[in-house]
């Protein structure tokens, strides 16, 4: 696209956002309440947030790049950039939080059929169901391909059973994208991915407690829960190709967490608590070497983010490089709760008081651990670049 | 503009890659090294640059040069790095032409058809403490005539014995810690009152601590503006920082290629060493760690060419980033070498000794971190 006519989009898009994003939606979320998630049972903590949520789905801004038949905004990679920038500019809120959009949304794009698309993409977009994953279980953690879960093939139908655990918001979702096994003679190519409602008959969810006092994951429970033929996405006993490719825009989200999910600034929050000394600077001069540090590695990341996107969307990104971006980026968050809970001292230790927000400090810290488990762990990502990038010898 | 390199960009890197790897790979180094070369790199090669039209690449074309930006710098840069090629392409082609920009007509005429012909070399007089500190100047410059008379002594002037042309901080105004009264001036290296007392780098290359007595020049070799010479040092040093951070993206990527070359053919305990989960999730890490280093560079370069104001930011994150990934690289590849990596005989060592002088050079992390902490005003 001429220059000319991104300067021209730019303008306009910039029109746009100032006249239709709320005041309050051009601050940053104060809290998980304030995230959208949309689905049935999404209950908006202010109108703001739902005319956001709204104006932003009808013109399938929630999700720039997609094809605007299915409810996409039909932007190039540039436009999307543009769009991106103007609504950091502008400190706009993410309209809508999805697992829909980040993980199945493109896989979807990629192995659904026609029907599938139009379907589920829609309403993806507008927010209007809330999905969550079945990957993991019990005894199917970094040896994701080792999982149990049945599909047992009784016509037209699959009959499933077995359960999912760290299935994040589960309790809080309409439908799942679920990984079972329906060839039990191959591992990998034993594998088929499906869709099913929640809100099926067999369909149980338990919350899990977590060290942080929340429970974002649950355990799911599936006793002959029956799911047409006509859910699988992709090919019966290939689902592992899906699940990777999902797994590839799953990293891909969780790096994020780091660089783009913007939260309190650790200069900031250290100023707060501490103060300065007599020089104007932290007074507390080893911290703030450490904070400095960490900033140069974080301003890094966020060109790498940058650039990841753009070689992404030009073809030009090796395929293993989610794995470099969900390996440096969810380290990188852990190391900047570290910072930010040494920044808060003891205040920062208040797990339920007046003048914590709940916890909020110490809880987030706790929850960041996750980051490098979820996903795939660390160490799985590592795996993953010396061989496929490396090109080192399997073990 | 999208974070990778354009078609152009690609073509012009695409032509540096074989140049140095064949006319400057880490055996012309040590050849230099050995043979006791008294400027440390080659004029030859040098002149070389020039044919391939490298030496004028930030020159302006109506100056006779190619007229193009940090990133294409940036991809001679990388290749430098990756082969060790020594060379006076940072200080004279990055550091001294952009300093020019800021000359008078009569000061570009003097000096950058003789860079772009390959035939002058520059030298950056910049530094007068142990570490880099470009803002503390105690050299001075009065006032003298039509012109001035400059007194002082700058230390790590890297390639002064082989250069024609120093560019020197000195102070006209302010004291000797203030960013405010430093004015940059372009001045022959056989002007009388310069002289030189060398030293040999660990890298093998050469610097010198030049001093300067009663030096004259006249107006024309002020680059930028008398008193407000921190804003052209600014320019300058961005550029460089950008540069150098290039350098060490190719030497980092030269040493951890070296490195899991290695690891693919050395056997131990029956087994390539590479197939270690230990020594696979370490040379992991590192790449990621280059990767992000790259990024950040190519930010600095693409805002350097834009002429933003966030350039100067960006060329700190890039060095200081550039700086700690290309020092894990030189640090896991000795240890990955084991006791080969400690020979002379290997190439690997060159590695590790030009990086610590490359990191040093224009501010390691330490101090860019530093300065964007107080610049963030914390």
């Amino acid at each position: 696209m001429m220059d000319q006519q991104l300067d021209s989009f730019r303008r306009e898009t910039r029109a746009w956002l100032e006249e239709n994003c709320p005041p309050e939606m051009r601050t940053p979320p104060k809290s998980d309440a304030d995230v959208c998630w949309g689905g049935r049972k999404f209950q908006p903590s202010s109108p703001a947030q739902a005319e956001w949520l709204r104006v932003m789905g009808e013109r399938g801004w929630t999700v720039p790049d997609w094809p605007a038949e299915y409810g996409g905004g039909g932007l190039s990679a540039a436009e999307a950039k543009v769009l991106r920038e103007e609504m950091a500019a502008l400190g706009c809120r993410n309209p809508l939080q999805s697992f829909g959009i980040s993980m199945l949304g493109p896989a979807l794009l990629k192995y659904g059929t026609e029907e599938q698309k139009h379907e589920h993409l829609p309403r993806i977009a507008r927010g209007e169901i809330r999905w969550c994953q079945g990957y993991s279980e019990p005894n199917a953690g970094s040896d994701l391909a080792s999982l149990a879960t049945r599909a047992e093939d009784i016509g037209d139908h699959f009959l499933i059973n077995g359960q999912k655990v760290w299935t994040s918001y589960a309790d809080k979702a309409d439908m799942i994208f679920c990984l079972v096994r329906t060839d039990t003679s191959s591992k990998q190519g034993g594998i088929s991915f499906l869709l099913f409602d929640m809100e099926q008959e067999g369909v149980s969810t338990k919350p899990i407690r977590l060290i942080s006092g929340y429970s974002p994951f649950c355990e799911t429970f599936f006793d002959d829960v029956k799911v047409p033929k006509s859910n699988v996405v992709g090919e019966i006993n290939k689902g592992w190709d899906v699940a990777k490719y999902l797994l590839g825009h799953e990293r891909e989200m969780i790096s994020g967490m780091g660089s783009r999910g913007g939260g309190a600034s650790v200069p900031d929050t250290a100023l707060r608590h501490l103060g300065r000394n007599e020089d104007g600077r932290l007074d507390d001069p080893v911290l703030r070497a450490r904070i400095a540090l960490f900033e140069v590695r974080s301003r890094a990341f966020a060109a790498m983010a940058e650039r990841f996107i753009d070689t992404l969307k030009a073809g030009k990104a090796h395929p293993a490089q989610p794995s470099m971006m969900k390996y440096f980026g969810t380290e990188l968050n852990k190391q900047r709760h570290e910072l930010l809970m040494a920044a808060g001292g003891h205040d920062a230790l208040e797990w339920d008081s007046e003048g914590s927000n709940g916890g909020a400090a110490p809880r987030a810290w706790l929850r960041t651990k996750a980051n490098s488990i979820e996903g795939g762990t660390s160490e799985i990502q590592l795996n993953i670049i010396a061989k496929r990038i490396l090109d080192l010898p399997g073990g | 503009m999208p974070m990778y390199w354009n078609e152009d960009q690609q073509m012009l890197a695409d032509s540096a890659r074989p140049f140095l790897a064949d006319k400057a790979p880490v055996s012309h180094l040590r050849a230099l090294r050995d043979e006791g070369n008294a400027d440390g790199f080659s004029r030859d090669l040098w002149r070389e640059f020039a044919d391939m039209g490298f030496t004028g690449l930030l020159v302006g074309e109506e100056d006779g040069g190619l007229g193009l930006g940090h990133v294409e710098a940036g991809g001679v840069l990388e290749e430098i790095g990756r082969n060790l090629s020594p060379s006076p392409f940072l200080t004279t082609s990055v550091g001294a032409v952009t300093a020019l920009k800021s000359g008078s007509p009569a000061a570009r005429q003097a000096w950058l058809p003789g860079i772009v012909a390959g035939e002058t070399v520059a030298a950056l007089a910049l530094e007068e403490g142990a570490r880099h500190r470009p803002h503390r100047v105690a050299t001075r410059a009065e006032r003298s005539g039509n012109g001035f008379r400059i007194d002082g002594a700058k230390s790590f002037t890297v390639q002064a014995q082989a250069s024609d042309l120093l560019i020197v901080s000195a102070r006209t105004a302010g004291g000797e810690r203030e960013a405010d009264g430093i004015t940059l001036f372009a001045i022959p290296r056989s002007a009388p009152g310069v002289t030189l007392q060398s030293e040999m780098l660990v890298d093998s290359g050469h610097a010198a601590r030049v001093v300067l007595e009663g030096v004259e020049v006249d107006g024309d070799a002020v680059l930028g503006e008398v008193d407000r010479g921190s804003d052209t040092l600014g320019h300058v040093l961005s550029a460089l920082r950008a540069g150098s951070s290039a350098e060490l993206v190719g030497l980092a990527e030269g040493a951890s290629g070296m490195t899991l070359s290695y690891m693919r053919e050395r056997k131990q305990f029956d087994r390539i060493i590479g197939s270690f989960q230990a020594l696979q999730h370490r040379a992991a890490h590192l790449y990621c760690e280059i990767e992000v280093a790259r990024a950040a560079t190519l930010k600095a370069q693409q805002l350097l060419d834009d002429g933003s104001e966030g350039a100067h930011e960006a060329a700190s994150v890039a060095k200081a980033m550039t700086g700690m990934a290309s020092a894990l690289a030189v640090q896991e590849a000795i240890q990955m070498h084991g006791g080969i990596g400690m020979t002379d005989e290997h190439d690997i060592g060159f590695f590790m000794k030009r990086q610590r002088v490359l990191a040093e050079m224009f501010g390691d992390a330490d101090f860019h971190a530093e300065a964007l902490a107080r610049a963030a005003g914390y």
